[in-house]
């Protein structure tokens, strides 16, 4: 996508490229685990998409802060530290903010430090560009992630659930498809979300291909 | 919670509450090594080996840090000691086993920061297993592993040969058979529940 | 991990001096343990105000009418405040009203669910010698069928008054806590199970009976340090 060790300048492509071309969970396929593990609510969903968005935007800055000073060797070791010493950092504050949300992420928290996505970015961008252009990506991957996240977890609680951030939207007797809370709708909502991009995405290339036929014909 | 049985743990962690399919652990490697049977054998075997070595290492660090009474560096710990023990266990046998090395070799850098490794270490420590408990839970998380990869791998051979419609090529359709598979493991849920 | 890492990629790469690796490392290893402490500084008190928060408002869900708590500990000798950083086994939470009158002692108990393990604080009532409510910590049921050991305002009822007398030599309950069918329970030590949810029903049903067949004897010798922790002290 970049060359490398070619410093990008920032533009609004920079921020845009995460929430939809480069899409870290619909396009790119990172960090699967937390995205299938807690989109059981919209509410924990959100949770789990900031605090890796702040963990990807803390540790993305400081590696490339530090980028010149960073020998080729240690280079992973030095961003696994500082991705766990960020990790931590959220861990303990949401234990601060709130002990149920805590207990409803689990070890998930912990788990965002293995995160492909966050040390991806950081070996693939962070390490080779200005602090600006990485804020702006960083936050774009986040936002993207989190919007990935929202997407399933909404849907699956809604589903699962009938409520929506806790709030009811069905009347009473709606009765709730439970398997969509349960692992495998995690699966299933995931795999509808892929099927409907790609038939987006096929779509959109049939027609293309169309209008170029017609503008040969054209001419 | 010393009081479960060794037996228990095992199949816990390998069937009822399987990695992958209940728990989401080790997604990236089950979606990405489960398209040949042969592979994702290799690689269940490198996942085993690699949590139980992991999974000592983290009992010890544990028993470190609760001496020292510093457990808020215990993911830093964690992430950075299996990294080098596995580092170091694939030197080794690269010296004294070139055999083994070949087999499993070039997935264990792969796997070193997988999150079902780390998670073995996480929730043992959660759960306060003691050393045998822990060596059980970590021996029935990689058989689960492996057992759910090889299982995906084999739909995935026969998959190649049918005939399915275009959009739903690639990750959507392996994502939609995993989770008929998770679906088949909450069968196995209750099993505990039965017995005693 | 660098001494790992660096010897592999050596060859590979024109030396860097370890000088700069290991300043790397040190400065990396030094600002992420400053972060972390700090951290852990900042939000320890508030942690701690959210532990007490939860395990109060499910204690005093669990004990009727108790409005304050003290904490013991159960060890293999007795029933010590918790205080005593010795003392090593598990917590009773002792719950008193505005009197300072002791009402109930509530405990934790777990067992193996239907899917994960099960945890819930029960409470205690020495002068009924029964179980007067129950509440689920941590679960992991199924939800809409498992789950309603949490909600269910019929299930939950088996807990207003649930029998939990002593034998006559103290030794343990005179009768065992069991589950039973939906709709049989007969006698006031039986808990009425879900209809659906039987494996729930019977993990919730054994917690019960493991912790108190245990538990019940030390508080009823103990009962006096429970009532008026003070007087140990004299």
């Amino acid at each position: 996508m970049n060359l490398p060790n070619q410093e990008e300048t920032v533009t609004a492509d920079t921020f845009l490229r995460g929430l939809w071309e480069e899409n870290p969970v619909f396009v790119m396929l990172l960090g699967m685990c937390p995205v299938l593990a807690v989109t059981n609510s919209a509410i924990n969903a959100l949770a789990m998409g900031l605090a890796t968005t702040f963990v990807l935007l803390c540790s993305s800055s400081l590696v490339s802060l530090f980028r010149k000073l960073i020998p080729k060797q240690v280079r992973i070791a030095t961003y696994i530290v500082i991705i766990a010493t960020f990790v931590t950092i959220v861990d303990y504050g949401i234990q601060a903010i709130s002990l149920d949300l805590y207990n409803a992420l689990g070890a998930f928290i912990q788990l965002i430090v293995v995160n492909c996505m966050i040390l991806g970015r950081a070996e693939a961008y962070a390490s080779k560009q200005r602090l600006g252009a990485t804020v702006v990506n960083g936050l774009g991957m986040g936002v993207g992630f989190t919007i990935a996240l929202l997407c399933l977890g909404g849907v699956r609680e809604i589903l699962g659930a009938g409520s929506l951030f806790g709030f009811p939207l069905f009347a009473e007797n709606f009765q709730p498809w439970v398997v969509m809370i349960l692992p495998p709708g995690g699966f299933f909502v995931l795999g509808g979300w892929l099927l409907l991009f790609n038939w987006y995405r096929q779509r959109r290339e049939r027609k293309l291909m169309e209008q170029q036929g017609a503008s040969v014909h054209g001419s | 919670m010393a009081a479960e049985s060794l037996t228990f743990i095992f199949l816990n962690a390998a069937i009822i509450n399987n990695f992958v399919l209940a728990l989401f652990l080790g997604i990236c490697p089950f979606l990405g090594v489960s398209a040949k049977r042969d592979t994702a054998w290799h690689m269940g075997l490198a996942v085993i080996f690699v949590m139980l070595v992991s999974s000592v290492s983290a009992y010890a660090i544990n028993w470190l840090l609760i001496r020292f009474d510093i457990q808020f560096l215990r993911l830093i710990c964690y992430i950075a000691v299996i990294a080098s023990a596995v580092q170091l266990v694939e030197m080794a046998m690269k010296k004294f086993s070139p055999a083994l090395f070949r087999a499993l070799g070039i997935f264990l850098p792969l796997i070193t920061t997988n999150c079902a490794i780390l998670g073995v270490a996480l929730f043992q420590t959660f759960r306060e297993y003691d050393f045998l408990q822990c060596l059980a839970f970590s021996l029935g998380a990689g058989v689960g592993f492996t057992l759910a990869l090889t299982l995906m791998a084999g739909l995935r051979e026969r998959l190649e040969l049918a005939n399915v419609p275009n959009v739903s090529q690639g990750a959507a359709l392996t994502l939609m058979l995993a989770g008929l598979l998770s679906l088949a493991f909450m069968g196995f849920a209750g099993l505990g529940g039965q017995h005693a | 991990m660098n001494q790992t890492s660096a010897p592999q990629s050596a060859e590979l790469v024109a030396a860097t001096p370890s000088f700069a690796m290991l300043r790397t490392l040190g400065l990396v290893a030094g600002l992420s343990g400053l972060l972390v402490v700090l951290t852990y500084q900042i939000t320890l008190p508030l942690i701690e105000e959210n532990k007490r928060i939860a395990i109060e408002r499910a204690l005093f869900k669990v004990i009727p009418g108790a409005t304050s708590r003290r904490d013991f500990v159960a060890t293999a000798q007795g029933i010590v405040a918790a205080d005593d950083r010795a003392a090593e086994g598990t917590l009773v939470y002792a719950g008193y009203d505005e009197q300072d009158r002791l009402v109930g002692v509530a405990l934790e108990a777990a067992a193996q669910g239907y899917q994960d393990i099960i945890r819930i604080l029960y409470s205690f009532d020495p002068v009924c010698q029964c179980i007067r409510g129950i509440e689920v910590l941590k679960m992991a049921e199924t939800p809409g069928i498992g789950d309603k050991i949490a909600k269910d305002p019929v299930f939950q009822e088996n807990f207003v008054e649930l029998d939990a007398r002593l034998k006559a030599d103290g030794s343990g309950l005179a009768n065992d806590i069991l589950m039973v069918k939906h709709g049989t329970k007969s006698e006031p030590w039986q808990i009425d199970a879900i209809s659906g949810a039987t494996i729930s029903s019977r993990a919730v049903a054994r917690m019960l009976n493991d912790s108190a067949q245990q538990m019940v004897p030390k508080i009823i010798t103990y009962l006096d340090r429970l009532r008026d922790p003070g007087r140990e002290k004299e």
